[in-house]
């Protein structure tokens, strides 16, 4: 087979190197905080601490994920955190209070695996709602989920009169207890919550690149009108992506509502923006069709180092905000400059070809 | 059906046994315009079945009816001499009706083999197999002698390049009917005849073509058949090898003269307007504007006439300033033209009235008064606000000069049909006072009537000492409006004629220029 591409040059050039740093930036802004931490304390280091920031990051990395699938299609899903505190009151509420049905004279207590089947099923369903309200009523994506950023959270409240569900044990003569698993368990040491967020960056993964469906994700990101020109199902993909989202989302309910072993209804407020933020930072273009789950859970690692770090350091949490809202326009406008430079590069490759 | 009736007239093109796909009485109404009026098409097995017509004579428009895209207001479609409707461009594909579109449509963030590829992926056990579409891609290309890498971005690939990727893709489905809409636009004299062997591969296996273009000479090479459009009506259907190229012309241009507009005589001042080597560079290597020079005396007319790619838009959005990206001297007056934004062409002296007029020269949400003051907000301050009776003042004025049918000056602007919108697009740029007037298509989708308007408002701004340029696609139109008209193709003008020696065979022959089958043309451009 003849090369395809005639190689003008083979030394590598000052803009090779550049363009090299520009698209591994996410991971050496990574190790980057992770030194400067490691220099500043000592104790960052620690088995301990990586443990403790592992398991923060995996609800922020859970969310990114879903959003990641959200953000390629060229959509945002603002609903996230309100869905997570849904589904923790919903949890928390069926554990506590079961299904009660007056006019059978009846409460039921689903075993704890069907409460975590239920919730699960809920989350996924918001999802798969928001995405049909987005494209059979053509309504943007960031209004249709702004709705649903409300709603979830007002039924959130709704579920207790704005009270917690405490206590979430569950009772042994009913068959559900062990609810609290989920978030204290460990599997070979290390958290079922680490293990969730790597196992489903796997299968996020397979499907953003081995599944036509990725496929599909990317295309209708990258021009929406050429993906349903081609015989892309656009309005099925989009549901599809939204419902993941929604998953996830009543996932980390679950794990949020076990591992305080309470649901209060302002459980993950403003966990959507944290999950924007680790999507963009991982490099993913909120107009869609570029990015990858890989630069997701960076950036979801980048911001949780960042978090931990800045606060065993001692800075305040107000100087934290500061901080962390600075590296997320910044890595936006080195991202911008990437792109620029890639342009660049292109033409002046066509112009070497004539 | 054979039809004993006596009365029928003899069909001239025979043998109904091989036609595949037929569309009957087809009729596509859109708000204010009918696209296709009744039109009947029928399309041979194993032949290239070519359609032709002026821009705006329906072509695209019963492609994409064809293609799933768009639904017929009235008539039917039959494949094998069933009846089929399809409702999305999936139905088609599954009817083996493969499109090849005019204007790209493809993923500029995915690889060449995902485009090729895209919403029909090879999979083995639901996961892609990306080194059997790979391999595949590669023979798919190397079939169109095409070096093409298939993992390369296929936004960094030139236009010609992404076209190629194009047809590919349609090759790689199992089309029985594959419908080209100008697929050689972007293509160079040897990958143009590269897929004219792909077509006579294609036509031995039975595949229908159906194959629009604009290139005449092209079509008697390639095409079998020819049907040709006018204003929506199918006007001829005849074998190809019994035509000729002037026999095209006639049936697409049409005999009957512009009865409605005429221009009025009257004195051509000095140069107003000289426009130097003005090019603009394309994304993908060649120009969009390559050199042109030209031009404008005062109280002029001036029209710009070429097919749609031609860079007429684009010369009128440069000299607009919205092309910063363009080089070449510009001088008004005498004096060099250094403003490069809008704004600062606005207070120079160029207006442009946009080709989209609903996209680029309404504000949808505002009503008629504020989309007419718009460009001219500055003119009606006192201090730092704007005086409403200074505003109202304006808007009276411009609709009784401009007799825009309005109930109110506060009406929304989507109340209004067409040609009064379009009024008001003219009224915002006439209230920035400009020295000249770019009109791109200022008659296009608006009924007859508001036309002859439109053009009386051009004769009387011209006789006001304005200059106009006046960007159309509409032949008679530019013939009977102009002091003098260019034509472009390619990006660069090929053809200059005065309003005597104007006819429309000229125009059309010299739009052509760069287009012939044997003509690499500027397509690279010339530096």
């Amino acid at each position: 087979m003849k090369s395809v591409q005639m190689k003008t040059k083979s030394r590598i050039t000052k803009s090779d190197v550049q363009q090299y740093l520009l698209r591994g930036r996410a991971f050496i802004a990574l190790i980057l905080v992770v030194v400067v931490f490691s220099y500043l304390t000592p104790a960052f280091l620690t088995t301990e601490n990586i443990v403790i920031i592992f398991k923060q990051v995996a609800i922020r990395a859970l969310l990114a994920i879903g959003m990641t699938f959200v953000i390629l299609t060229g959509g945002i899903d603002l609903s996230v955190g309100s869905v997570v505190g849904m589904i923790a009151m919903v949890a928390g509420g069926l554990i506590n209070q079961g299904i009660n049905l007056p006019q059978f004279g009846v409460i039921i207590y689903p075993h704890t695996w069907m409460i975590i089947v239920i919730s699960l099923a809920l989350g996924t369903l918001t999802g798969a709602f928001v995405g049909f309200i987005i494209t059979r009523f053509n309504v943007a994506p960031f209004i249709a989920t702004l709705g649903m950023f409300y709603v979830a959270r007002g039924v959130a409240g709704l579920l207790n009169n704005g009270y917690t569900f405490p206590n979430l044990v569950g009772r042994a003569e009913y068959g559900n207890t062990g609810f609290e698993i989920l978030g204290s368990g460990n599997f070979l040491g290390i958290n079922y919550s680490i293990w969730l967020m790597m196992g489903f960056a796997l299968v996020a993964y397979i499907m953003t690149t081995r599944l036509p469906f990725g496929r599909h994700v990317y295309a209708i990101g990258g021009n929406e009108l050429a993906a349903e020109l081609s015989g892309v199902r656009v309005a099925r993909t989009k549901i599809l992506v939204y419902s993941i989202s929604g998953f996830c989302s009543a996932l980390v309910g679950l794990i949020v509502a076990s591992q305080l072993v309470a649901a209060h209804p302002m459980t993950g407020d403003a966990y959507e923006l944290t999950a924007i933020a680790a999507v963009v930072l991982g490099g993913t273009s909120l107009s869609g069709g570029r990015g990858s789950i890989g630069g997701t859970l960076i950036g979801a690692f980048v911001i949780g180092v960042l978090n931990t770090g800045l606060v065993m350091v001692g800075v305040s949490s107000f100087w934290q905000k500061v901080i962390t809202g600075s590296v997320i326009v910044l890595a936006v406008i080195i991202d911008q400059v990437q792109a620029r430079m890639q342009e660049q590069i292109a033409l002046q490759k066509q112009q070497d070809i004539k | 059906m054979p039809s004993p009736s006596p009365v029928l007239k003899i069909e001239p093109v025979a043998a109904a046994d091989d036609v595949i796909l037929s569309a009957q009485n087809i009729t596509k109404v859109f708000p204010g315009t009918v696209a296709l009026d009744d039109v009947s098409f029928q399309v041979r097995k194993g032949k290239v079945n070519v359609l032709i017509g002026e821009n705006g004579a329906g072509k695209s428009t019963l492609m994409k009816i064809l293609a799933g895209v768009e639904r017929p207001t009235a008539g039917k479609i039959l494949l094998d001499g069933r009846e089929i409707h399809l409702n999305s461009p999936l139905d088609a594909t599954q009817l083996g009706i493969g499109i090849i579109y005019q204007e790209l449509n493809l993923c500029a963030n995915l690889s060449v083999t995902d485009n090729i590829f895209l919403a029909r992926e090879i999979t083995r056990n639901g996961l892609i197999e990306y080194k059997s579409q790979k391999q595949r891609a590669r023979e798919l290309v190397s079939k169109l002698e095409q070096k093409i890498d298939p993992d390369q971005l296929l936004g960094d690939l030139r236009i010609g390049e992404q076209q190629i990727v194009e047809i590919a893709k349609a090759l790689a489905q199992d089309v029985r009917i594959l419908i080209m809409d100008e697929p050689t636009s972007a293509l160079s004299a040897a990958e143009v005849e590269v897929l004219f062997r792909v077509i006579r591969e294609l036509k031995a296996d039975g595949v229908a073509i159906i194959y629009i273009s604009h290139k005449l000479e092209e079509l008697l090479q390639i095409g079998d058949y020819i049907t040709i459009l006018r204003d929506g009506r199918m006007v001829a259907e005849e074998q190809a090898q019994k035509v000729n190229v002037p026999w095209m012309i006639e049936k697409m241009v049409g005999r009957n003269p512009a009865a409605l507009f005429t221009r009025k005589e009257r004195p051509l001042g000095e140069v107003m307007l000289k426009v130097e080597n003005l090019t603009l560079p394309r994304l993908g290597g060649g120009y969009t504007l390559d050199h042109v020079s030209f031009d404008l005396r005062e109280g002029e007319i001036l029209g710009f006439y070429g097919l749609m790619g031609a860079g007429r838009s684009d010369l009128v959005d440069c000299l607009a300033g919205a092309r910063p990206q363009a080089t070449g001297k510009t001088w008004l007056n005498g004096e060099p033209v250094s403003a490069t934004t809008i704004s600062e062409r606005i207070k120079t002296g160029f207006v442009l009235v946009p080709e989209d007029r609903q996209r680029y020269g309404l504000v949808q949400a505002l009503s008629v008064m504020d989309n007419m003051l718009l460009a001219s907000l500055k003119n009606y301050l006192r201090g730092a606000f704007l005086v409403s009776k200074r505003e109202k003042a304006a808007a009276d004025q411009q609709i009784k000069e401009l007799s825009i049918r309005v109930a109110s000056a506060q009406q929304p602007i989507t109340a209004l049909s067409g040609g009064n919108q379009q009024k008001v697009v003219v009224a915002k740029g006439m209230l920035t006072r400009p020295k000249i007037l770019l009109l791109d298509e200022p008659t296009r989708g608006i009924d007859v009537g508001a036309k002859s308007e439109i053009f009386e408002i051009m004769n009387r701004l011209a006789a006001h000492k304005y200059s106009v340029i006046f960007v159309s696609s509409e032949l008679k139109e530019i013939l009977a409006m102009s002091d003098r008209i260019l034509v472009m193709s390619k990006g660069a003008i090929t053809g200059e004629f005065s309003h005597q020696d104007a006819n429309e065979e000229k125009l059309v022959a010299a739009s052509a220029i760069g287009h012939g089958p044997a003509n690499t043309g500027n397509h690279n451009g010339k530096g």
